[in-house]
């Protein structure tokens, strides 16, 4: 591997961990609002 | 962030002594510090619990360490790659920098081990708070560790007499440290209010699958004959 090969490297893998994690934050507010829903329907069914 | 990653490297001239591996430094560096930053971040947040009792400051010392963490890991993998491209070595365990930057991340690591082996409530949230506090005692050691020791592989850029490299690989650094920074004040943020919603969803559902209390009608309120 060249120098720029390593360089690459090591700003790739910060792209990918910073992406994974803006993925699972994503994937934990579409539960989030998944959830909101579900409780809206429950406070629905109480009135 | 693109900003400072085309400065790094498109614009900023090559180091005369590490070559385009130095370039690296650009990203490797905000990232540490950043991360040193989170974690001083959740023990001043665990100090504030411990102070006053205010249940929220336990979810923001947290977050703080989680992303601390993840800094921390980036700080490694990044660190792991440049130390392959100068000194041909993945990893040396004869930098003392190197191996006191492992021993505060895989000591916050055992912090979330901590955290979930305790039931969650105050007992839980003044725990972590104190083993979060211990922590901090490594960041200012792991920091000047090379500056203590003599230790001459892993470079010291940064001395008393200021920045050792030119006004535009400073300037370079000084936006992508500004980049990371407020990208892990995003995340932060992002995780933070997440944390928040998916706590308060937990109370209010709990709220609303309760039973409610039965509530007398109001003619079986009455006494008899009033009214009539």
């Amino acid at each position: 591997m060249s120098q720029g090969d390593y360089v690459a490297a090591a700003y790739a893998v910060v792209l990918v961990v910073v992406l994974a994690y803006v993925a699972i934050i994503a994937a934990k507010l579409t539960r989030l609002q998944r959830q909101v829903s579900d409780l809206v329907e429950l406070a629905r069914r109480r009135r | 962030m693109g900003l400072a990653v085309v400065l790094a490297l498109l614009v900023v001239p090559e180091d005369a002594d590490q070559g385009v591996s130095q370039r690296i430094f650009y990203i490797h560096v905000p990232i540490a510090l950043t991360a040193y930053f989170c974690f001083g971040l959740g023990a001043w947040k665990a100090l504030r619990l411990l102070w006053t009792r205010e249940e929220h400051f336990d979810l923001e010392s947290y977050v703080a360490v989680h992303q601390g963490t993840i800094f921390g890991a980036l700080t490694l993998l990044t660190g792991s790659i440049w130390a392959k491209a100068s000194w041909n070595v993945w990893w040396t365990w004869s930098s003392r920098q190197l191996v006191l930057f492992l021993v505060l991340f895989l000591f916050y690591c055992a912090y979330f081990m901590l955290r979930y082996s305790i039931e969650e409530g105050a007992r839980r949230a003044r725990s972590s708070a104190v083993y979060a506090l211990f922590g901090v005692v490594l960041i200012p050691i792991s920091f000047l560790a090379i500056r203590l020791a003599q230790d001459f592989v892993h470079p010291v850029v940064f001395n008393i007499s200021g920045p050792q490299m030119s006004a535009s690989m400073f300037a370079t650094f000084c936006v992508s440290w500004a980049a990371v920074t407020l990208l892990a004040y995003v995340l932060y943020r992002v995780e933070l209010l997440g944390k928040r919603v998916d706590a308060d969803l937990r109370e209010l559902r709990e709220t609303l699958e309760r039973p409610r209390p039965s509530v007398p009608r109001l003619d079986e309120q009455m006494p008899t004959g009033v009214g009539s």
